[in-house]
């Protein structure tokens, strides 16, 4: 499997804390990688880091093929990024929404149309085109949140807490929507608090204290620590961690 | 720019979605013009005064028929003696008495000078003052009409203690003044709060993630702005043209260009807030306490900056708006060109070019 993300011993320093040590790993081509950690840990300042938001202070690391330190203008072209607020415009409608992101990662008008008609019809939101966003419900407005940070066919998406605030069954549908764009080849690179969720994907890492602590797939990760599941797994790693939530 | 373009649409969609924003955004230059040009006027007319006349003559009577046809007074009465003005006075009657002495005329005629009496109300000083110079120049004009004729020096004395008011302020001086702070409140509050807004919603993040360049969100976000501030200002150059009877005197063209000068300043201070704002109130409460206060006291339409202590006579200096303020006085209320404002004009230059790379670095920190 061709990996779409390699890091080798990334490092993110703000004085004399150590945010994130020496992170080594990679990332498939269509992978589902979970990106476990407590608050505090140094998820966010990895993510960051992997999408072209912040230098690193050491290592190296390649996003879709490209450097983190020289090239995240081309990075930013090939990724997708739909963190925990949703980041919808609540007073432009469903259409709009798609047509504005889509517009500004440079989409010709009809690609961009050909584009919001699929997506409607994906999510079943043709009724709703021209419905302003704050009067959906949460679920719908997460997935369409999510098919707009896929808009323009990324090579990876970044899912910073995707999930929080909705109910079990909605949390269901939207994962599979997550299937769906990893069988088209799309790598997930997803942040979590929600062990279940863990579960789903195909390999999970773990951060404590600004290390990776554990990675492998949600199988071998429960024999490994003898747990039950993963929240037992993570809560035998987390328990012990010094930083508290920042 | 297709990516720009697709920005700067979805900022006015904002704009139009937002009704009650925008229906604020179109009032307040007209709620300020009727305001200050109407209801806050400090010209005070027909103020009701008496007049006790021992004298009787026809100098007196000339004096008296002037009073009477001027906007200012209305001669409520014509008392007998000075007695019953205590009376007036303390019912609130009269603001201001005149009272010329018995021989009044022949005093003039005779030795070429007089003495009249001018009492005013004082409970209101502002008040007093201002009729009491209203009076003071209906009787230097008739000092002058008799110098004119007269072949030796007369001259009529009145008797009244008065502080020096420069300018008698009225419509002429609000209407810039408007302009600098609606102008200035408008594109500092609205700029800062868009870009607020973004942050809160989370949206920031993406348009950060997006190959989307910062410097676009700038211009994006800056351009119904503008676009909203050139339109009030034609807004308020219109009433005042139909209602305050204040057409620009100098180069429209030139007024323009100021203002849009002006307003460029303006928004690069509501990017700059921005960006130290973490909410959308912050950003509200530091455009209205930080810009409003400022701009209203320190541009000198309220208050006469020769007046202000040396302090804050040197701080009136880096308040943008007082440099506006000049310049619009210049160009249309005097009908002077580019040679007598270009000196505020570079000086409106220099801020804002200083603003706006002071917030473009700034913006850019913040994104690291």
């Amino acid at each position: 499997m061709a990996s779409v993300i390699t890091t080798d011993k990334l490092t993110k320093r703000f004085g004399a804390f150590i945010a994130a040590s020496e992170l080594t790993f990679e990332v498939g081509k269509g992978e589902i990688f979970g990106f476990l950690g407590a608050n505090g840990a140094g998820k966010t300042t990895a993510m960051r880091m992997l999408c072209g938001l912040s230098t690193p202070s050491s290592g190296k690391a390649s996003v879709a093929g490209f450097d983190v330190y020289t090239q995240t203008e081309k990075i930013k072209r090939r990724i997708g990024y739909m963190s925990q607020k949703f980041s919808l415009y609540d007073d432009l409608t469903v259409t709009e929404n798609i047509r504005f992101y889509a517009g500004i990662y440079g989409m010709s008008r009809p690609a961009i149309k050909t584009k919001t008609t699929q997506l409607l019809e994906e999510l079943q939101l043709q009724q709703e085109a021209k419905t302003l966003v704050k009067e959906l419900p949460l679920g719908w407005k997460q997935k369409l949140a999510f098919s707009v940070s896929i808009v323009h066919d990324p090579d990876i998406v970044f899912l910073d807490e995707p999930t929080g605030g909705v109910d079990p069954v909605t949390r269901r549908q939207f994962w599979d929507l997550i299937y769906a764009a990893a069988d088209r080849g799309v790598t997930i690179f997803v942040t979590t608090h929600y062990m279940d969720e863990a579960e789903y994907c195909n390999r999970v890492s773990i951060m404590v204290d600004g290390i990776i602590a554990a990675l492998d797939s949600p199988a071998r990760l429960k024999e490994k620590y003898a747990a039950a599941n993963m929240e037992d797994v993570f809560y035998q790693l987390a328990r012990n961690a010094q930083r508290k939530a920042d | 720019m297709r990516q720009l373009l697709t920005f700067i649409r979805k900022e006015f969609l904002h704009v139009f979605r937002d009704r009650k924003t925008l229906l604020m955004l179109f009032g307040l230059p007209i709620a300020q013009i009727v305001l200050f040009g109407f209801a806050l006027s400090n010209e005070i007319k027909d103020s009701r005064i008496a007049v006790v006349d021992y004298s009787k003559d026809p100098v007196t009577t000339h004096i008296i028929s002037k009073i009477a046809a001027s906007d200012y007074f209305d001669i409520q009465r014509s008392l007998a003696s000075a007695d019953q003005l205590q009376t007036a006075f303390k019912k609130g009657n009269i603001k201001l008495a005149v009272i010329f002495p018995s021989g009044f005329g022949d005093d003039l005629m005779h030795t070429g000078n007089a003495t009249m009496q001018v009492i005013a109300d004082a409970s209101d000083p502002n008040q007093a003052t201002t009729i009491t110079n209203y009076m003071n120049q209906i009787i230097n004009d008739y000092n002058a009409e008799l110098a004119k004729d007269a072949h030796q020096p007369m001259q009529i004395v009145p008797e009244l203690q008065m502080l020096y008011n420069p300018e008698l302020r009225g419509a002429p001086n609000f209407v810039p003044g408007v302009m600098a702070l609606v102008l200035m409140l408008v594109c500092t509050m609205m700029t800062s709060v868009a870009i607020v807004k973004e942050k809160e919603l989370g949206t920031m993040e993406i348009l950060l993630v997006s190959p989307f360049k910062p410097i676009y969100i700038i211009i994006a976000k800056l351009a119904p702005n503008l676009l909203i501030s050139v339109l009030n200002l034609f807004i308020i150059l219109l009433l005042s043209y139909l209602f305050l009877d204040l057409p620009v005197k100098g180069s429209l063209l030139l007024l323009v260009t100021c203002s849009i000068l002006f307003i460029l300043t303006s928004l690069s201070i509501g990017l700059l807030l921005s960006i130290s704002a973490k909410t959308q109130q912050a950003a509200m409460m530091g455009s209205l306490m930080g810009m409003m206060l400022p701009t209203m006291l320190l541009t000198g339409f309220l208050f006469p900056i020769e007046n202000m202590p040396l302090a804050l006579q040197v701080l009136s200096n880096i308040v943008p708006s007082r440099w506006y303020f000049i310049i619009v006085k210049r160009v249309m209320l005097k009908g002077l060109g580019l040679t007598s404002v270009w000196k505020e004009m570079s000086i409106l230059s220099g801020m804002c070019l200083l603003l706006f790379a002071i917030s473009l670095r700034k913006f850019k920190i913040r994104l690291q």
